[in-house]
């Protein structure tokens, strides 16, 4: 009886579009892992991550503050929008919106950022490969 | 109210019919192990946003919420602004690299990237766990749904929804699952709204009352009771647990893989936050019309509160057509939430227990994985039997401060940190798991008592999480040598997007 199961293999399905695939003196670099390929692939998760914490930032600064603007100033808790109860107002309808605009904008900002990973990668291929700059 | 038991009864069986029908016809479709498991990873992201929203919004969502926001006011509105926000967390900081990771359970994706198979056996025994918590109330939920419309015995309706389940899950798998849990989520949302036009015209038509009339002063707080330096700890506990736990929640987690690549993901998960603040702006609604209307429900029995408003409310054969509609949206959140659990236990049983070599024997992946969906359904069914008392939003946001206290931690440093090592991931998850477990078996056990160490065990996530954290970042500073050697290439599959062709 053997103990290990056999090792995972990954499932794929076919891939569906391979819309203009890039193959160039930079993907080499990169699978090579060279100081060059190190730079680009650095950079890029730079971006990556500190976009997604500018957007918790957001989050933290506007959703996050609630519960201590409600501390530091309990007369918040009278306040009406109409018949609606401010809390129940930011809480319960306009906090919904803005998550989907902060998620919109991640989402603009982050397939920008793997654009210009895609073309910078690409880019190398004219400057040739014996100078890759 | 139980006199009139017809409506409920309909209710109860033109969801379980139609579960059965859409999983019986995804069945002719799904042919390989891959569709099973992943739908073949082909699931466009409108579809599959509505899948997620089918399958997340539960018990807790469709009954929890109002019931909670009827008794305790606007504290409870955190519950689901965190369960939305959670997306927006998961969005930026794991949506896509999770897809790209190529793994389709939590213990693949820790073993894919450690390289090592005591993490996976760790994070299986997590996600088995987690699962049957949050399998816990969808079971006790429908018993107490039954119990309110129909005046069944509680254990009926646990079992009316564990067969459904299964029947459901172990012909065809995810892929027809995912047409289950997308017509879920319009049948929630549509049995919620449409009572909501009727009610608010019978509101102004009475005049308009004030529903804060009735209700004391911290109705309009959201902050934790009893407020002051407890209610903010706890307030910010149930922030941290609801919007890192999502990102760990085992059969939200298996839905990403079945995007067919990273951008897809992030798309499916931005649909998947429209359509929840979509269905948790209404709710509320049933809350505060409840404070005028339904009084006697505000102790004890809330979570029944958006059952039988419709018939306090209106009343005659309108009231009995509304209390149908919102019988079978209540159904329909158990049914689609315990299946995609039960599918993502089944998944992790399948793989590390009854896909195993057993003497001789040894079942096929299909097979494996019914036998497993057996087992992932039973196991809660059975604990959930002796019926306890415990409020169902509250067990679920118990699973939700484990997840992030476990999960979390491993997918955002294992995604965004090459320093982590399989050493470093097991401490983290130790301590994260056992102290947030200790807690949730404490709370349990005990009856609510106020004080500091009733709210830091109640709400462990804002202590456990950083404890976490800071745990894994230690160790695997500590044991620096054993990095795993393919971290940096790791990170390439990670993070580099499908249309640039590099060695993954």
């Amino acid at each position: 009886m053997s103990d290990q199961p056999p090792p995972r293999v990954r499932v794929t399905g076919p891939p569906r579009r391979r819309a203009h695939a890039v193959r160039s003196a930079g993907t080499r670099e990169i699978d090579a892992e060279t100081a060059l390929g190190e730079v680009f692939m650095r950079s890029l998760l730079r971006e990556q991550l500190f976009l997604a914490l500018r957007v918790l930032a957001a989050l933290a600064a506007t959703v996050g503050m609630l519960p201590l603007l409600f501390h530091l100033f309990p007369s918040l808790g009278d306040e009406r929008v109409g018949q609606m109860p401010l809390a129940w107002l930011l809480l319960g309808v306009l906090t919904y919106p803005w998550l989907v605009v902060l998620g919109w904008f991640y989402i603009r900002r982050s397939e920008d950022h793997e654009r210009d990973f895609a073309d910078l990668v690409g880019s190398l291929d004219e400057a040739g490969p014996e100078d890759p700059r | 109210m139980t006199t009139d038991v017809v409506p409920g009864i309909v209710a109860v069986v033109l969801v379980s019919l139609a579960t059965l029908v859409i999983g019986t016809w995804g069945l002719r479709i799904s042919r390989t192990t891959s569709d099973f498991f992943v739908a073949s990873r082909t699931v466009r992201p409108r579809l599959n946003a509505s899948a997620i929203g089918g399958e997340y919004l539960s018990a807790a969502s469709f009954l929890g919420v109002a019931g909670l926001l009827l008794t305790f006011g606007a504290e409870m509105l955190w519950y689901p602004v965190g369960w939305t926000a959670g997306y927006l967390v998961l969005l930026v900081l794991v949506a896509a690299p999770l897809r790209r990771s190529g793994a389709y359970t939590l213990p693949d994706f820790a073993e894919a990237r450690l390289g090592s198979r005591g993490v996976r056996k760790l994070c299986s025994v997590l996600v088995v766990g987690i699962g049957w918590l949050y399998l816990l109330p969808q079971f006790q939920g429908a018993g107490v749904t039954l119990r309110s419309t129909i005046g069944a015995p509680e254990w009926s309706g646990s079992l009316v929804v564990a067969v459904v389940v299964l029947a459901s899950v172990s012909p065809g798998g995810m892929r027809s699952i995912t047409f289950v849990q997308a017509f879920q989520y319009w049948l929630k949302l549509t049995a919620l709204l449409i009572p909501v036009f009727v009610l608010l015209a019978v509101w102004l038509a009475d005049g308009a009352a004030d529903p804060t009339a009735s209700a004391p002063a911290s109705w309009s707080v959201p902050l934790a009771a009893p407020g002051g330096g407890i209610g903010l700890y706890t307030t910010y506990s149930l922030i941290v647990a609801t919007f890192l736990g999502t990102m760990g929640l085992p059969h939200v987690v298996v839905r990403f893989y079945t995007n067919p690549d990273g951008r897809a993901a992030r798309r499916t998960t931005l649909a998947v936050l429209a359509l929840l603040g979509i269905f948790y702006v209404l709710p509320p609604v049933y809350a505060a019309l409840g404070r005028i209307y339904a009084p006697g429900l505000v102790a004890g029995r809330s979570d029944v509160l958006v059952l039988e408003l419709p018939n306090l409310m209106v009343g005659g054969a309108v009231g009995a057509v509304l209390t149908g509609l919102v019988t079978a949206g209540a159904f329909a959140a158990f049914l689609s939430t315990s299946s995609g659990l039960t599918i993502a236990v089944a998944g992790v049983l399948s793989q590390d227990v009854t896909g195993r070599r057993w003497g001789s024997f040894r079942l096929g992946g299909v097979a494996a994985f019914r036998v497993a969906a057996a087992i992932a359904v039973v196991v809660p069914l059975l604990m959930s039997l002796p019926a306890q008392d415990v409020a169902v939003a509250r067990t679920v946001g118990l699973a939700f401060a484990v997840t992030a206290s476990t999960f979390a931690p491993l997918l955002m440093l294992g995604i965004w940190w090459r320093g982590l090592t399989p050493a470093g991931a097991v401490a983290g998850l130790l301590v994260g798991g056992l102290g947030s477990g200790f807690a949730v078996a404490w709370t349990l056990a005990t009856s609510p008592a106020a004080g500091w160490a009733s709210a830091l065990l109640g709400q462990p996530a804002a202590w456990s999480v950083p404890a976490s954290f800071l745990t894994m970042v230690a160790v695997s500073r500590l044991t620096r040598a054993s990095v795993p050697a393919h971290a940096g290439r790791f990170m390439v599959r990670l993070h580099t997007p499908e249309v640039v062709e590099l060695k993954r």
